[in-house]
């Protein structure tokens, strides 16, 4: 309708009055983004919960309550048993501070097997920063505690119960994140890379050369990705080390990972070659190299760190898959995919729900960074789609 | 017309005789050839074979031969309906293959004509009730049916279906009915499962297909045409109707392009989880005992397929848009 | 005083009276986006609506077939159509969506707008777009509605209609596009023609033939037009009457000869005189644009709009909103400076005698 048509033309006009002047364009731009991001309640909700998902990651050990290693054949799949607060003494009185019940067993005697029971008499408290064994924090710390564990030592502590050799299903968790958590992290900054000096290449020279980025960028978006995933991953040795097996399958994924980058560095790259202040720096010679590094990149940061934030999730999603369906991760290495692999099965999931715990996180995993990366891209391209 | 369908076609050429060569460098991928560990799999079973077995497949497979010898060769056969020998089953690949490659077809088409009757309606909501309750529901349940990953939907609705109802979700044809032609019984017996692998493929596409056909619906409600559309006097849901949806559908139909390959990828992880009788679970197999023709095979054929479908998609926009059908753009 | 609006006859055709239009959105106070409007149409007379960009003239045409968006509405005044049946109907009490008003809808009013391209589908052939409108009204089959088509397409003066019925908008020219819309908006023989900038978007050769073109079918239908420009010299060759809005009031209106010798407004005065004259060299003059930009329609004053940016303004503008005065028949203004006795003296205005004598000009006062 007519108001509403100039009301929309009127807006981009006046909406770089409200920002303040700087000097410096790249400082402008950064905080023009930051301001527009702030005003978006849920990115910036997400922000902290990635943030707090990374911060468990890069702490992982003093986080989880136990090595994701450590099992008790005695604890085989016992339930979780949640953390009480509040303990109602017989007379009536009331005793604060956290505890977690201990387990007692029954034979079921129709199935033949054991059943474990939440015992309500057994109370173990829970304390903050107690002792443990020590261990190395980040590799090079030497802790000997963890953020908290059951006060008596070697009581069972499962607050989201154990799997089929016991092991603590809350350590692995932990563990498991800082694996998905860096696999999307190493693989986007792979992909980033590569799609950075290709989409940035094909983008400023154009040319024969744009055109069979193109082609190939086309052609790999129309291929069903996890197949070929899984047939890359296949071909992995058997012998290799865990953590080259880790490495391995970041640089697979981000193979067919950096098209969607290099889509968007070009793209931006395409828009601001024809920008006057490219072609001033070029008139007055600057190199290629700096004309790209000094006056481009800056320009298109934050649309850049958008993107990357985007492509997190589809990382994690795929090493998830790919490790669920046993091609990925080897155990031991813990991940939320080799974790949710322990789920596969339905029965014993129908007795042991609680394995799929990792999959609750991976979904608020992803939730958050989607939103997060929206909110991204929309602060760094108010106008954009 | 006629240009359009003859550069698609020739890109289709290209593109699948792309795709060969990348199965082909999958095929060839591990380490020590094909032959080898035929061979060594055949004795440690402790068959002998004889010497002029071996000789006659090395010169078949043209092993020892350079790369591109040997593709020629596989890629020869191919065209010829030869995809080669699976040696854990003992059998042509082309044997093996066909049966569940029709299945992979069936259930992702069945899973595309889902998605757009969940979609279409919700999108057309979401759009002319903008910012409603209805709207708001949209956009988060479309957030949150992207961010769970299809196998792990699976699992959960098979351990719903487990715990409530006592039975196991999985396949897609009773055992007695698996091998009998088709019938009504048959198709009910197959609705009766396939419903959930369905289910799970269509809601990440449909999710998608939401925002999408809301975002281009909202731009054609904007425009002209709608306000001499109503100003016919035709009623509102006509004016809707015929005219912005019917233009907003021609880049949902382009949609399809990258529809399709993230939706054969998750037929494939979803097909593990629920032991559906795809191509999925075979080339995991496939993968696992680096049975390589095979699993080439059924790389080369779900390119083929989701290449395909991109065509198709191409050709129905072609036939819904006046502005490609002549040559307008 | 003279009356607000001519006195109605039977060729009066549809009144707005009084008019006001406001848009609401959630996060924003109201919008009063057109207030106050009164124009009369009548059969057989062309109407110019005229302004700058935002001054309310598209808002006040499509509110007539009530095709403005969900966000607003008419808290006063009245819309009266009579349409020759003895019946008159109040379209501004009528329900957007409701039968009554889509019969008016293209059959009796119908509409043609500024952006041929865009204001036609551009995956329908234009011949199915106006049997559409065929069917819809008329009692006619598909092949009836076809063939009328063709012979509509034939009438705006499409050269070989039956094959171009069959074309998409994209295959046409900016001008053929322009009279296929035409046909579509006359294919019931419409009493009222809205045409919102129907030129605008094209060259002036084709302008020129698209403004003969309407002027000629107007004379042939006998049908009321409405026409809506920001163009003055449009407005000269087309129009009968003319209406000067102004920040969402019609500031003047009246015969367009009288109105274009001798303009009563000080908007209008500003208007002529920011328009180039063909004359010799020596008598050109400077042109004079119009001080200041239009405010925002939350800014405006409650008095006359034109407040800010009057050379004349005096003590009750801001204020006091003035009434229609009439200065000859079938002109009016609204304006304080040809009411108030006060007011200070303007060059060619009909104002008020000052009692107690002829030198009692007083320039701007209290």
């Amino acid at each position: 309708m007519a108001t509403t048509d100039t009301q929309n033309l009127t807006k981009p006009v006046a909406q770089p009055k409200t920002s303040k002047p700087t000097l410096s364009g790249r400082e402008s731009q950064f905080a023009m983004t930051w301001r527009r991001f702030k005003q978006h309640q849920l990115a910036l909700v997400s922000l902290w919960i990635v943030v707090a998902f990374y911060l468990v990651a890069l702490l992982a050990e003093f986080f989880a309550p136990f090595d994701p290693g450590d099992y008790n054949p005695r604890y085989t799949y016992a339930p979780p048993q949640g953390i009480e607060f509040v303990f109602v003494e017989e007379d009536g009185s009331w005793t604060w501070g956290p505890y977690v019940n201990g387990y007692g067993t029954e034979i079921d005697p129709e199935a033949m097997r054991r059943i474990f029971t939440i015992d309500e008499e057994v109370r173990h408290p829970l304390g903050f920063f107690v002792e443990s064994e020590p261990y190395m924090l980040l590799g090079i710390i030497p802790m000997s505690h963890k953020l908290f564990g059951t006060i008596e030592p070697r009581a069972p502590l499962y607050v989201i119960g154990a799997d089929r050799l016991g092991r603590d299903q809350l350590s692995r968790l932990i563990h498991g994140t800082r694996i998905s958590l860096s696999i999307g992290l190493v693989g986007v900054v792979l992909s980033l890379i590569f799609g950075v000096i290709i989409g940035g290449f094909s983008g400023y020279y154009g040319g024969w050369f744009d055109s069979a980025v193109q082609r190939t960028i086309e052609f790999i978006r129309s291929l069903p990705t996890i197949p070929l995933w899984l047939g890359l991953a296949a071909a992995l040795p058997q012998n290799w080390s865990a953590l080259q097996n880790y490495f391995a399958i970041t640089v697979i994924l981000s193979l067919l990972g950096w098209t969607e980058l290099a889509r968007v560095v070009r793209g931006r790259f395409l828009a601001l070659r024809t920008e006057d202040f490219v072609t001033a720096a070029q008139l007055d010679g600057a190199s290629d190299y700096r004309v790209i590094v000094r006056h481009m990149v800056p320009s298109f940061m934050s649309h850049i760190i958008a993107a990357t934030t985007l492509a997190i999730p589809g990382m994690i999603l795929a090493e998830t898959a790919l490790s669920f369906l046993g091609l990925g991760l080897q155990a031991p290495i813990v991940s939320w995919g080799t974790l949710l692999q322990e789920a596969q099965n339905i029965r014993t999931l129908a007795s042991a729900p609680w394995l799929l715990a990792p999959g609750v996180v991976v979904v608020v995993a992803i939730l958050a960074m989607n939103f997060l990366g929206d909110g991204l891209r929309d602060a760094a391209d108010p106008y954009g789609k | 017309m006629l240009g359009f369908l003859v550069r698609r076609l020739i890109a289709m050429v290209l593109t699948i005789w792309a795709v060969s060569f990348v199965a082909f460098a999958i095929i060839q991928l591990p380490p020590g050839d094909y032959l080898t560990s035929y061979v060594a799999q055949l004795s440690a079973a402790g068959d002998r074979i004889d010497p002029q077995t071996i000789e006659a497949l090395r010169e078949r497979y043209g092993l020892g031969d350079p790369f591109i010898v040997q593709y020629f060769k596989w890629i020869s056969g191919i065209v010829q309906g030869d995809f080669g020998d699976s040696f854990e089953w003992s059998a042509p690949v082309s044997e093996l293959i066909w049966g569940r490659m029709g299945n992979s077809v069936l259930l992702e088409g069945l899973a595309v004509l889902v998605m757009w009757l969940v979609a279409l309606p919700i999108g057309i909501y979401a759009a002319v009730r903008k910012y409603s309750l209805g709207d708001y529901l949209a956009t988060v349940g479309g957030f949150i049916g992207l961010a769970i990953p299809n196998f792990l939907f699976a699992l959960v609705l098979m351990y719903l279906w487990y715990v409530y109802f006592g039975q196991t979700l999985g396949g897609l044809y009773s055992p007695e009915m698996a091998n009998s032609p088709w019938s009504i019984a048959k198709l009910l017996d197959f609705l009766s499962r396939a419903w959930a692998p369905i289910l799970v493929l269509a809601t990440a596409g449909t999710a998608q297909l939401i925002r999408v056909m809301r975002a281009n619906l909202l731009d054609e409600l904007s425009k002209p045409y709608v306000v001499t559309a109503r100003s016919k006097g035709l009623p509102e849901w006509r004016v809707v109707l015929k005219y912005p949806v019917r233009v907003a559908l021609n880049p949902l139909v382009s949609t399809i392009g990258w529809l399709l390959p993230t939706l054969v990828s998750s037929s494939v992880v979803v097909s593990a989880v629920m032991n559906l009788p795809t191509a999925g679970p075979l080339l995991l197999r496939s993968l696992t005992t680096q049975d390589m023709y095979l699993a080439g095979a059924i790389i080369l054929l779900l390119g083929i397929l989701t290449i395909l479908g991109t065509l198709i998609s191409d050709l129905i926009l072609a036939w819904i848009d006046p502005r490609i059908r002549h040559g307008g753009m | 005083m003279m009356p607000q609006t001519p006195m109605a006859n039977d060729k009066t055709l549809l009144r707005m009276e009084d008019v006001s239009i406001v848009f609401s959105s959630p996060d924003e106070a109201d919008i009063e986006a057109v207030r106050q409007v009164d124009f009369t149409l009548t059969r057989g007379k062309t109407l110019a609506l005229v302004g700058e960009s935002g001054c309310g003239k598209s808002v006040t045409a499509r509110t007539i077939l009530r095709l403005l968006d969900k966000n607003a509405r008419i808290p006063s005044g009245r819309i009266l159509f009579s349409p020759g049946d003895g019946e008159t109907t109040d379209i501004a009490t009528l329900n957007p969506d409701s039968t009554a008003m889509r019969s008016i809808r293209g059959n009796k009013i119908s509409m043609i707008f500024q952006e041929p391209m865009s204001s036609l589908s551009p995956v329908h052939t234009i011949g199915a777009q106006i049997d559409e409108m065929i069917l819809l009204h008329e009692n006619l089959d598909k092949k009836g509605a076809r063939a009328r088509t063709i012979e509509l397409l034939e009438q705006v003066g499409i050269p070989g209609a039956r094959q171009r019925a069959d074309a998409y908008p994209f295959q046409l020219s900016g001008g053929l596009r322009q009279r296929a819309m035409i046909a579509m908006a006359l294919a019931c023989k419409p009493d009222l023609l809205i045409a919102d900038e129907p030129t605008t978007a094209l060259d002036v050769t084709t302008q020129a033939q698209i403004l003969d073109l309407l002027r000629s079918l107007r004379d042939e239908f006998g049908m009321a037009m409405l026409f809506i420009t920001h163009d003055l010299g449009v407005v000269a060759e087309i129009a009968d009457e003319v209406a000067v809005m102004y920040l969402g009031d019609v500031v003047e209106q009246g015969d367009v000869f009288d109105v274009f010798k001798s303009p009563q407004h000080p908007y209008t005065r500003a208007l002529m005189s920011s328009i180039p004259r063909m004359t010799r060299r020596a008598d050109r003059q400077r042109l004079n644009p119009i001080q200041g930009t239009v405010p925002s329609p939350k800014n405006r004053p409650s008095g006359c709009a034109f407040t800010t940016r009057c050379p004349h303004a005096f003590e009750p503008c801001a204020a006091v909103r003035p009434e229609p005065t009439g200065t000859s028949e079938n002109h009016w203004a609204r304006c304080h400076l040809l009411t108030d006795p006060q007011a200070p003296r303007v060059d060619g205005l009909i104002q008020p005698k000052v009692e107690g004598g002829s030198d009692a000009y007083q320039g701007d006062r209290t």
